[in-house]
């Protein structure tokens, strides 16, 4: 654990993943990715060395943006795009509450993409999950902004002509601190995302690849599937080189800064040779090679933190601001809002 | 040589010149040593949307009008008694709108073959007769200012900059007025600049004593201070009014105000004004967009915080669907529009009321928010205050108008003390038994139960919702009983709010109807004719939604009514639908406030013409 992280220091009552779930019915498609992201947050919660009243989920509009109903913690359901936004405000409010968002790749990208970028640049301390499936679900079907180009929707019949946006990509871009990406169907290394963004300090992006059984069946079974996962994703640790494959018998070599998979096997290379993951880097270069993996067929897909770096968290900055002006000027009140500047008396 | 002194009543002057000339400033500072001289007051700023036009240009022409007097001011004054104009554009600009006896003084430097070739004079007006009629006093600003400076350090275009110091100083002799307070707000605008802090001194002081002693002028005028209402006193813009007047509630109800906004033109200031007041704990987000301002003040309200958004016509625009949000989310929520010229980006820096349908209307679904409309730049305090204390009992957002004239225009406020004001702080939900997010008290209003609460766990948001629990709902019955019950906890408004006031005569035949911004030029229209001798009423509209309870029957009591509007006829139409009476209007939508004598025309008018 770096010192980026915050250390849980109260005494709290014990909660269990039952303590998190609502009574409400949840209302996804069955086989839905997002059951399973559900479930990973409701068991790593208890874990956040928070009370669950000081916990608040906000999302937008969407098929992920349900998410808020089904954790009994305080939630707001916004609209569409807006979460970010939204949640800004609650934390600038009271910066003592640990907020959430759960949006997805048309929330998050298209509509309510100036207030991710704008978010990420601040460093406001959210915890922002991209339940990414590639494809807008809520609305039936239509192509969405990290949808692969040429792909057949309703929307495009032909083929959509749009170039999709690499969302890791973006937030290092944006200058987000926290940047990791897991998978719907890796259980246990889900947790770890959501248990690590949540101890981050600043904004903590976290891209979920989730499976959309009814409009995008299928598109990360390279990763999730058992039988391809391990030529396919590379899990990045700290301190450990990039190691791949059923018997990790690939591994990961920059050269220059160009990445390629080399074999462990053949004799030409050891794991000396091979890329050590750096997550705490404060150049953000190698985070961003490792964001453009999934632009290359013959490299695996990352998954883990791919990057944390320390940067003061803006809700911060403004309460230290706000105390330092205090602090100067004394605490204002009625009397001196009121005779600030020019007054005079009519007697 | 002693100078005969005159005494007047009141006067309307008016500084213009190039938008880089600092009239803004200029005619600030003459507006706040006329407040401290004691002389009621009302100003109108008029600059262009350029922030700096090419010098010399008719449309980069920036105007300050200020109106003074020994008795009560109520608009900025139609029609100057005194212009300086500072270059030719600045005096081709506004000769029209002088009174025909008017006084000019004229910068005689500027009048050079550029400028009036700028300013597309073929022949310099100073040397034909065009300016016949009027008392034209030509000075060599420039120049005088020029030695005046001479042997400082100043560039010469620093000497240049300085010259409006030398004609406030030139009109505080003509209108017999203190300088200390302009000396000391120098001496605290530039103590980091001293070579520059000393020649606007010089100027100013040099331009006092011109006066004295050049033959130019052979009288001064003398306005007596007004006899205002005994207290303390301070000028405020409307926008600085909004401002107090939200910190001013935040700390009568007890919570951390939080402003989520975008620049916007001419709202700005509030934000401006906002973030300068750190130690009283306001949060000031300036977001990235118009949606993420209102959106962020959302979460703040929902988190806890007395939440405002500023904005302009456009803005509000783009916040439309958010107040939906938080009109469905029940969140208390102050909404500031500083209406200005439309539609789309229209004219930024010009006043118009006429967003008035689209703060009723403007939103998909059944969405009603209360309206509420300042009606001069001191109301504008009392107003952001109501408008606080409504959505905080109600939990309702709250739409407050203002306009680009309230905004930019000051007067004097008369500082409330500070236990005159109402207690509005309301209880956070902590109690667990028996909550619910949408139950009700008897004004229909939901308990705040913030994050941080423990046991309190719930979730709001967008989709309709059960009433009482605050379950997601799309059972039919409960969605036509939750837009009933949002429309209905407006009208408890009503019983929350005045009557709506009249004034004038019991026994009129005629009433005058205006909202918001409009208020003084409509009043001393009203005035104006009565002292003519006919009967005329006036009530003024400051709550719009709901109107007042006694609007109805206000309305009818008169023969006729007439309905001032800076629009097409958006109260009018209001007045039609809810009230089925018919209404005269009276319209304007030039970017300009009403001139009295505009109103007064329309009167006489709807009197049937009859000048007694």
């Amino acid at each position: 654990m770096s010192n980026n992280e915050v250390i849980a220091t109260q005494n709290l009552p014990k909660l269990t993943a039952k303590d998190f779930t609502t009574g409400q019915d949840v209302r996804w498609c069955p086989g839905c990715g997002d059951y399973s992201i559900l479930a990973q947050m409701q068991r790593s919660a208890p874990d956040f060395g928070m009370e669950k009243e000081k916990i608040v989920y906000v999302s937008g509009i969407g098929c992920s943006s349900r998410f808020p109903y089904y954790m009994d913690t305080y939630g707001f359901h916004g609209i569409h795009g807006r979460a970010p936004a939204i949640a800004s405000g609650v934390k600038l409010a009271n910066p003592e509450l640990m907020v959430w968002v759960a949006t997805g790749d048309g929330d998050l990208l298209s509509i309510g993409g100036n207030h991710f970028i704008h978010a990420c640049r601040r460093n406001i301390d959210l915890k922002i999950m991209l339940f990414n499936n590639r494809i807008y679900g809520l609305t039936k079907g239509q192509y969405s902004p990290t949808s692969e180009k040429g792909k057949k929707t309703k929307s495009t019949p032909f083929g959509s002509v749009d170039y999709p946006f690499n969302p890791t990509s973006v937030a290092i871009g944006s200058g987000a601190t926290f940047i990791a990406r897991s998978l719907d169907r890796d259980a246990k290394h889900l947790q770890q995302m959501m248990s690590r963004a949540s101890k981050h300090v600043g904004t903590a992006f976290v891209e979920i690849l989730q499976n959309c059984n009814i409009f995008n069946d299928g598109a990360f079974e390279l990763y999730t599937e058992k039988d391809t996962k391990a030529d396919n994703v590379v899990v990045l640790e700290h301190g450990k080189p990039l190691v791949f494959g059923k018997n990790n018998e690939k591994g990961i070599r920059l050269h220059g800064f160009t990445p390629e998979v080399v074999s462990l096997e053949d004799g030409k290379y050891s794991l000396e040779d091979l890329w050590v993951h750096d997550e705490f880097d404060t150049n953000p270069t190698r985070a961003y090679i490792l964001s453009r993996f999934s632009e290359y067929p013959e490299l695996p897909m990352p998954i883990g933190v791919l990057m944390q770096v320390h940067r003061s968290s803006y809700e911060l900055d403004v309460e230290t601001q706000i105390s330092t002006v205090k602090e100067k000027r004394g605490e204002g009140d009625l009397k001196s809002l009121f005779f600030d500047g020019n007054t005079w008396e009519v007697a | 040589m002693g100078k005969e002194i005159q005494i007047l009543e009141d006067v309307t002057v008016r500084f213009a010149g190039d938008s880089g000339d600092g009239m803004q400033l200029t005619g600030s500072q003459f507006t706040n040593t006329t407040a401290i001289f004691g002389n009621d007051l009302s100003t109108l700023p008029d600059y262009p949307a350029e922030i700096r036009a090419p010098a010399g240009t008719l449309y980069g022409v920036s105007g300050f009008q200020l109106h003074f007097g020994s008795t009560e001011i109520k608009s900025p004054g139609d029609s100057p008694d005194v212009l300086i104009a500072m270059n030719p554009a600045a005096l081709k600009v506004n000769l029209k709108d002088l009174k025909s006896n008017a006084i000019i003084i004229v910068n005689t430097n500027a009048f050079d073959q550029k400028n009036l070739k700028l300013a597309q004079y073929e022949v310099n007006p100073l040397e034909d007769d065009s300016l016949k009629g009027y008392t034209v006093i030509p000075v060599a600003l420039t120049q005088l200012t020029a030695n005046a400076l001479e042997g400082t350090q100043l560039s010469n275009k620093e000497i240049g900059r300085s010259k409006n110091f030398f004609a406030l100083g030139l009109m505080y002799w003509l209108y017999n007025r203190p300088i200390e307070a302009t000396l000391a707000w120098i001496d605290d605008k530039f103590k980091n600049k001293p070579e520059i802090l000393e020649g606007n001194k010089k100027a100013l002081l040099a331009g006092y004593y011109y006066g004295e002693n050049t033959e130019l002028f052979t009288t001064r005028y003398q306005v007596e201070p007004a006899k205002l209402e005994k207290g303390f006193y301070r000028n405020v813009s409307g926008n600085e009014a909004v401002a107090i007047g939200m910190v001013a509630a935040a700390i009568k109800a007890n919570l951390p105000l939080f402003l989520g906004s975008y620049p916007i033109t001419p709202a700005s200031e509030i934000l401006h004004e906002l973030s300068r007041y750190k130690s009283y704990g306001v949060k000031t987000f300036q977001a990235e967009d118009e949606i993420g301002a209102i959106c962020a003040s959302i979460g703040a309200s929902f988190a806890g915080s007395l939440a405002l958004t500023t904005t302009s016509g456009p803005g509000l625009a783009l916040k439309t669907e958010a107040i939906g949000l938080a009109v469905i989310t029940e969140l208390p929520l102050v909404i500031v529009n500083v209406q200005r010229g439309g539609p789309s980006t229209g004219l930024p820096t010009k006043t118009e009321q006429a967003d008035l349908l689209q703060s009723m209307f403007g939103r998909n679904g059944e969405a009603p928010v209360v309206v509420l409309a300042a009606s001069t730049p001191a109301d504008c305090f009392e107003m952001a205050y109501e408008a606080s204390r409504i959505a905080l009992k109600f939990m309702i957002p709250v739409i407050l108008l203002t306009d680009g004239y309230l905004a930019n225009g000051s007067e004097p406020w008369k500082i409330p003390a500070t236990d005159q004001l109402k207690d509005i702080s309301v209880p956070f939900r902590t109690e667990k038994e028996g909550f619910y997010p949408y139950l009700r008290d008897e004004n229909l209003s939901r308990p705040w139960a913030i994050p941080g609460t423990p046991g309190l766990e719930h979730r709001i948001g967008g989709l309709e919702k059960a009433n009482i629990y605050g379950t997601v709902s799309y059972d039919p019955d409960n969605h036509e009983v939750m837009c009933k019950l949002r429309t209905e906890k407006i009208s408890k408004v009503v019983n929350d709010i005045p009557d709506l006031e009249v004034t004038g005569d019991e026994d009129a035949e005629l009433l005058v109807v205006g909202w918001g911004g409009t208020y003084g030029s409509i009043a001393d229209a009203v005035n104006r004719v009565r002292k003519q001798g006919h009967k005329v009423a006036q009530a003024h509209f400051k709550y719009l939604n709901p109107f007042p309870k006694n609007a109805g029957e206000v309305l009818k009591r008169y023969k006729k009514v007439l309905v001032p509007e800076l629009n097409l006829g958006q109260l009018s139409h209001l007045i039609r639908s809810e009230f089925l009476i018919e209404v005269e209007q009276l319209n304007k939508i030039k970017g300009l406030p009403f001139k009295a004598v505009e109103v007064e025309k329309k009167i006489i008018e709807t009197l049937g013409g009859k000048n007694v």
